[in-house]
């Protein structure tokens, strides 16, 4: 082997600045070795290091009585009651999925399961927020089918079923899609697994796959703005392997009932070197490694290779000493290497060695608490004020509501998500209760009468234009889409998409989202309890609208009390609840038909979000109400139509309003926070007034269901009269619309 | 009543299977690991879904090659009843207790939905319960089954299709044979019409909170053949 010579320029190839690489060698107080500078190039990349969020992220609510694990483990946890509790997380794998779109999806699905299963807790669902590019962009297509067939690949074989998400459309991701992949797990309350490596003297096991040279400085490459040589970094994506990791889940979860685990962590981003050194980190020990002893798919590989690489399905857990006779059986079963690579030391130090030579000798705390932390300059940039100005002289309003309306609900936006969802096993483990299509997925609990609900959210129309009001909008949205089926909402995981941090206007739009994330979980009771941030989603400058996705997740006391978003029977009353004037501000439809991206959005006014929470929870729970929907994107009539177009049976609705509004465009297709429509039986319709008056939500009957049509009328006059049928054939075909272009 | 579910490495559904078998209906069921040999004395042998082996070379091939299903084999051989479903299917044909194979969908790709099923024969152990079309959910990439024409010939004649994909009035339509199976097959039998092989998953579809309910009257079936032939 050549000694390579470690010097700054190497150290800046590596994606160091010129401090970090001085702070390298004080801490050291020496030249590092090749394997060090791997060592802290990954560790210090933004990916890993937090470096630009971590004095922001700090400000976000935590705690709750009911949070047995928030920000700083492998998955968040939360209490659900009958001594179970549920670990969830969200994380991003936009960069791998833009370069290789089927691998990068596929395994960012792998990471977020074993962030999961790593906790002690089976996974029971997935859910994903999926942006891509302008139809008319030539990549969205080959995009789109690869990361839809490689978050389904991978969910699918495990066998955990992908239940709920989000599907956008914007230019703004012509040059960075985001693949956000989030699971949710179920464990016992007293049964949790941390990332500690505790216990001097206590073996280091590796378990899973053997090492190969694939994901090598991934996490450097996911801290990078994209240039025109993106296709060269493929071989940073790594290659997943959903079969192993189902081995590796069975494996660990059977190993995790003895007792014999003292600490376990997946090897996810910089691989071996993030887990040992974080496992190390959180216990405040020391770790030391031979990594001549790890499991290697081919022999070249070298030291600083098997420290940086990122192969999938690979565990790293600290045992108790002895047990070697039970791991080694049980991962014999499951066909699984398992090898005793180190042990726990007092050191507070991280060293590897390989043939007997040591190569890296690293201060733990070093790495932390010397990890770079930059207060990165922010400021407002001049396009907000002017973005808030919106002339709707300019803008004419509806001619043709029929063909508007039927334009808008079979455009990519709001038209049906089936093509995505029917490549995704939805009904595996036999849980699922509501699925793609609801407002959030749900899944019962088996042996309880509870169910478990979790939405995804976020409008990054909204965050762009106002991202502290559009990230509060985002938090309040995922609520109420939990509360109109019946669930309370507990907690929230984020994933944070942002361009490039070193650029003042991207820094503000983080710190105001993180301020109005803070609001907003603060005010609805759902601390923060895992996330992940993801920067430098720009390619040759051009950054992304600020994507903070929220996923929240609720609980469901009683499973019959469960309020499904579609009409069920003709004859019941449509009820308009909550907020009364929507704007076309920041609207979809303004986005979608005129290519404005203005306007001044609504704020929440959180007061009034949750009371009408509360209301909602009411009328599940004294089951008041026949079905219920939140108003979002598109606006009342298109959740209107939402709620008839159900995939078996297809109800139609009768909807009248007094007087014809000053503005069609806006009272139909305008979008306001804090509204939802219900359906109910007319003799319900006395105590649904009295909650509904108690709780100070306003309502509106605006019509009832009917068999097969869906008319809309102003006063007296008919404005039109159209078949459920023609509605359903133009929303189920949107989608494919989308392949036949090429 | 006694059931055993073969657990493969990989597979899926076994825990579904087993809900299956022992929640649903309460009968007493083992779980037998693909090495052993001893499958513990069951009235009906459960074959799982769910990618055993990473559906690596086919779908199947590894786990038909196992020393459970060598077991399995002799106790079809000798007249036991055996429910595979979807990988439990794919299994069987890769085993040769049943005819024909499972080809890719013809979309390509994995196909999550609900199918309507109809029973073709009434007088099987797995069908003699069945009285409507029934809503089953259907989860793979693989299920669209084939068979040369003089296989079909034998298996339509002698009544072994037990399941097609219909309409849900019931009618044989391709728009609803998603998969593209020939003669929207969805379920085959032995000749002795003792081993079942069925794409659709009856255990997903044993619950009102699950959407449906259809499923159970595949085991109903099972349990009413096994009552009366005691």
């Amino acid at each position: 082997m050549t000694e390579i010579e470690v010097n700054l320029q190497l150290a800046k190839n590596h994606g160091l600045s010129e401090e970090e690489w001085e702070t390298i060698k004080k801490l050291l107080g020496r030249i590092p070795t090749y394997e060090e500078l791997g060592i802290f190039s990954a560790m210090w990349s933004e990916h890993c290091s937090y470096k630009s969020s971590r004095v922001h992220l700090k400000k976000l609510p935590t705690k709750a009585p009911w949070v047995l694990q928030g920000p700083g483990e492998n998955a968040g946890i939360i209490d659900i009651g009958e001594g179970y509790a549920v670990a969830f997380k969200m994380e991003s794998h936009n960069h791998p999925s833009f370069i290789e779109p089927y691998q990068g999806a596929a395994t960012g699905v792998g990471g977020i399961l074993r962030d999961v299963f790593t906790m002690g807790a089976r996974p029971l669902a997935n859910l994903n927020g999926l942006f891509f590019g302008e139809l008319k962009n030539s990549r969205t297509p080959y995009l789109i089918k690869g990361v839809v067939a490689g978050v389904g690949d991978y969910g699918n074989c495990i066998g955990v079923p992908t239940i709920g998400g989000q599907v956008t459309f914007h230019s703004c991701y012509n040059g960075n899609i985001l693949v956000n992949a989030f699971t949710l797990g179920l464990m016992k309350s007293d049964k949790i697994f941390r990332g500690k490596a505790e216990g001097v003297g206590n073996p280091v096991w590796y378990v899973g796959s053997k090492t190969g040279r694939d994901g090598i400085h991934g996490a450097t490459m996911a801290s990078a703005e994209f240039s025109e040589e993106t296709e060269e970094k493929k071989p940073t994506v790594q290659v997943g392997d959903p079969f192993t990791e189902k081995l590796l889940l069975e494996a660990c979860l059977e190993i995790m009932e003895k007792d014999v685990i003292i600490g376990i962590q997946d090897m996810g981003a910089a691989g071996l070197t993030s887990s040992s050194l974080e496992m190390a980190e959180r216990a405040g020990s020391g770790i030391r490694i031979d990594l001549s002893k790890i499991p290697l798919r081919e022999k070249e590989i070298t030291p600083y290779e098997i420290l940086l690489s990122e192969s999938q399905e690979r565990m790293l857990f600290v045992a108790k000493k002895g047990k070697e006779k039970e791991i080694l059986e049980i991962f014999k079963k499951w066909n699984l290497d398992a090898v005793q690579i180190g042990e726990v030391t007092d050191t507070k130090r991280a060293e590897f060695y390989f043939e007997g030579k040591k190569v890296a000798d690293i201060p733990i705390d070093g790495i932390g608490e010397s990890a770079p932390l930059y207060k990165r300059p922010y400021k407002e940039p001049k396009r907000f004020k002017e973005n808030q100005q919106l002339n709707l002289s300019e803008v004419k309003d509806i001619e043709n509501v029929q063909t508007t309306f039927l334009d808008f609900i079979s455009s990519p936006h709001l038209c049906s998500r089936k093509w995505v969802f029917r490549q995704y096993d939805q009904s595996v483990r036999t849980n699922t209760v509501m699925s793609s299509g609801g407002d959030c997925g749900v899944i019962r609990i088996k042996g309880t009468k509870k169910a478990v609900a979790m939405s995804l959210d976020v409008n990054p129309r909204y965050c762009f234009l106002n991202p502290r009001e559009g990230t509060k909008l985002a938090v309040a949205e995922s609520a109420l889409n939990l509360a109109v089926c019946g669930a309370k909402p507990l907690a929230i995981t984020d994933c944070l998409n942002f361009g490039n941090p070193e650029k003042k206007d991207v820094m503000w739009e983080f710190v105001e989202s993180i301020e109005g994330m803070k609001e907003a979980c603060q005010k609805l009771d759902t601390p923060v309890v895992s996330g992940n941030v993801s920067f430098y989603n720009e390619t040759e400058g051009v950054g992304i609208y600020p994507t903070p996705s929220i996923a929240m997740v609720g609980v469901v006391e009683d499973i019959q009390n469960i309020v499904y978003p579609w009409f069920k029977e003709e004859g019941l009353e449509i009820v308009l609840l909550g907020e009364d004037e929507p704007s076309l501000d920041g609207s979809l439809y303004l986005s979608h038909f005129f290519g404005i991206d203005k306007g001044k959005i609504k704020s929440v006014d959180f007061e009034l979000h949750n009371n009408l929470i509360s209301l909602m929870l009411q009328l599940s729970k004294e089951k008041v109400i026949e079905s219920a929907h939140d108003i979002s994107d598109g606006g009342l009539l298109i959740a209107i139509a939402e709620c008839c177009l159900n995939e078996e049976s297809k109800i139609g609705a009768e909807i009248f309003f007094k007087d014809a509004p000053k503005r069609i465009d806006a009272f139909l297709f305008g979008e306001a926070p804090s509204r939802v429509v219900v359906s109910l039986k007319k003799e319900n319709l006395k105590i649904f007034s009295q909650i509904a008056n108690k709780k100070k939500i306003k309502y509106e009957v605006i019509g009832r269901t009917t068999k097969n049509s869906f008319k809309l009328g102003f006063g007296n006059k008919e404005v039109f009269n159209i078949s459920i049928n023609e509605i359903a054939e133009k929303w189920q075909k949107g989608f494919e619309g989308i392949f036949k272009q090429k | 009543m006694r059931a055993t579910v073969i657990e493969f490495l990989g597979s899926n559904c076994d825990h579904d299977m087993v809900h299956y078998a022992k929640d649903v209906f309460n009968l007493k069921t083992e779980v037998v690991w693909f090495t052993e040999r001893d499958l513990k004395n069951p009235d009906i042998v459960l074959l799982p879904g769910g990618f055993s082996y990473g559906d690596y070379l086919r779908p199947g091939a590894m786990a038909a090659r196992t020393p459970a299903m060598e077991s399995v084999k002799e106790f079809a051989k000798k007249g036991g009843l055996v429910l595979g479903v979807c990988n439990g299917f794919q299994i069987l044909c890769e085993s040769g207790l049943l005819p024909g194979a499972l080809l890719r969908n013809r979309t390509i790709s994995f196909i999550c939905d609900n199918v309507y099923l109809k029973a073709e024969n009434k007088d099987t152990p797995f069908t003699c319960k069945v009285d409507k079309i029934l809503k089953i959910p259907i989860a793979h990439g693989d299920g669209n089954y084939f068979c040369d024409e003089e296989t079909l010939k034998k298996i339509e004649s002698e009544g072994r299709v037990a399941f097609r994909y219909v309409s849900p009035e019931g009618e044989v339509d391709e728009k609803w044979n998603f998969n593209g199976a020939i003669n929207s097959i969805a379920g085959v039998l032995s000749e002795n019409r003792r081993v079942l092989g069925m794409m659709p998953h009856p255990e997903r579809a044993c619950e009102k909170v699950l959407n449906s309910e259809d499923g159970k009257l595949v085991m109903e079936s099972v349990i009413s053949f096994l009552e009366k032939n005691r």
